[in-house]
């Protein structure tokens, strides 16, 4: 799914780190948005809505619409469309509003 | 006694119309605050592989990628323009002029003289059974994962929509290797220019006029798309279904202005599809109903980055005027100067709708402010 030549575009080469989709092991780059990460490894459906449990991807991939929340070591209500990859971050798909933070964090 | 930062000018977001109206206003010595949620300035310009038309000598035939290069530039480099980056605009409180941001280091209240809203737009949804499957994108999202994070949204698409932004993006769809199966327009003939048009039909992608989607299908994500004829009263004519294996659908039918911010402001609203729905009331300066608020750009109607950038000079001037940075005399001849370009890039057949649209703007504003 990443694009290697185009007629226009040149896209440097960035680090490329291990990160976790559901506990699974993923590589994409450093400083790209989650939702672009997950996508090149064919990942698409990152949420499920509050009251059908309908699987949502991104729409918008600006911060707009809210359609790609995902849990993001521990932390729901994350824009997977703006989030940028950290290495070893560890991002789950939420379900609905997600989980309630705990009191220790 | 409040410690809130105070600044001259305060810009919530640094696409096309924000950076100009910062560099503006800047030049004349108003002191910037440039706001923006994403890192860097150049909004969707940075995203905008292909050349644009008209503004100035300068930017004419200039991919948008590079004018948003050059315009964050200057920006950076301005002594007087202050960026902040990874930001976003929680709220505005008219009654002390309090704006509340939220910064990477948490929250943080600014009193800013003036304030310039260029938010932007989003993208239209469109109404079919399956429109909240994965696969359905903003045309939008599918140039911001392509031309700024190289990454193919699928392998095969279907547009919908032929005015510029469905007709381009098709175009840079096949020149990132994707495949378009085919483009739809409900409409009987393409709203696009034929220039862009001209371009797809080289390429083999079909242009469907007087055609929709039907229906979205496929398990978690699409999986294929259901296309069909339209009639004169935009019922689909059963019979006329037509099977496409697509993964992605690609929404290009239209933008609205991002003012859920002015809402909260306070800002007058009104009501004016011309303009993209609901717009501010703002004045032949800008300026909204609360007094020191500005607008330019997609907010304030959705049209093109070069009016964008327009109407943001013409707001940064008119904000340096009102602060006294610049003379009456010097200001006329800025703000006509501004006006004619605005006029001229207003002047084809195209703008038609948006004049017609600023004619109903200048009614209302007149009626709203004239106390």
């Amino acid at each position: 799914m990443r694009i290697k030549n185009h007629p226009i575009l040149d896209f440097e080469e960035k680090e490329r780190v291990k990160f976790y989709w559901e506990g699974e092991e993923l590589w994409g780059y450093e400083g790209e948005p989650i939702a672009s990460a997950l996508h090149a490894a064919g990942i698409k459906v990152l949420h499920e809505s509050i009251k059908r449990s309908h699987p949502r991807g991104f729409f918008c991939a600006i911060g707009n619409c809210s359609s790609c929340l995902v849990i993001v070591d521990g932390v729901p209500n994350v824009r997977a469309c703006t989030e940028k990859l950290r290495a070893g971050m560890r991002v789950e798909m939420q379900k609905g509003v997600g989980p309630a933070l705990s009191s220790k964090e | 006694m409040t410690l809130l930062k105070t600044t001259e000018l305060a810009i919530i977001g640094a696409g096309p119309a924000g950076i100009c109206a910062a560099l503006e206003a800047a030049s004349y010595g108003v002191e910037v605050t440039l706001i923006d949620r994403g890192d860097m300035p150049g909004g969707q310009l940075v995203k905008q592989t292909h050349k644009f038309f008209g503004w100035h000598e300068k930017s004419a035939g200039t991919r948008g990628v590079v004018i948003a290069r050059d315009l964050a530039q200057r920006a950076r480099k301005d002594p007087n323009v202050q960026f902040m980056g990874s930001t976003e605009a929680l709220g505005y409180y008219k009654d002390d002029g309090t704006l509340l941001l939220e910064t990477p280091y948490g929250i943080e209240g600014v009193k800013p003289k003036r304030l310039l809203v260029a938010t932007g737009a989003s993208e239209k949804m469109l109404l079919f059974p399956g429109n909240d499957l994965p696969g359905v994108y903003g045309a939008g999202a599918v140039q911001t994962l392509m031309n700024v994070h190289g990454v193919r949204p699928g392998q095969s698409v279907l547009m919908i929509g032929s005015g510029n932004i469905g007709l381009i993006v098709s175009y840079q769809l096949a020149q990132a290797g994707v495949h378009v199966e085919a483009l739809v327009e409900a409409l009987p003939q393409i709203g696009g220019y034929a220039v862009h048009a001209s371009k797809i039909r080289r390429l083999g992608i079909p242009i469907l006029t007087k055609h929709s989607i039907k229906e979205a299908y496929g398990e978690r994500c699409v999986e294929g798309a259901v296309i069909w004829e339209i009639d004169d009263r935009w019922q689909g004519i059963p019979g006329s279904e037509r099977d496409l294996k697509v993964d992605v659908i690609c929404l290009a039918t239209g933008l609205s202005p991002l003012c859920e911010f002015l809402w909260q402001a306070g800002a007058e609203m009104t009501y004016i599809p011309a303009l993209g729905g609901f717009v501010p009331v703002y004045d032949e300066n800008m300026q909204t109903t609360l007094s020191g608020v500005y607008v330019a750009g997609d907010v304030a109607s959705i049209e093109e980055a070069s009016t964008a950038m327009a109407e943001g000079y013409l707001a940064g001037v008119a904000i340096a005027h009102s602060l006294g940075k610049i003379s009456d005399v010097d200001f006329e001849a800025k703000r006509k100067g501004y006006l004619k370009e605005l006029e001229q890039l207003r002047a084809g057949p195209t703008s038609k709708k948006i004049v017609e649209g600023l004619a109903v703007l200048r009614d209302e504003t007149g009626k709203r402010v004239s106390v």
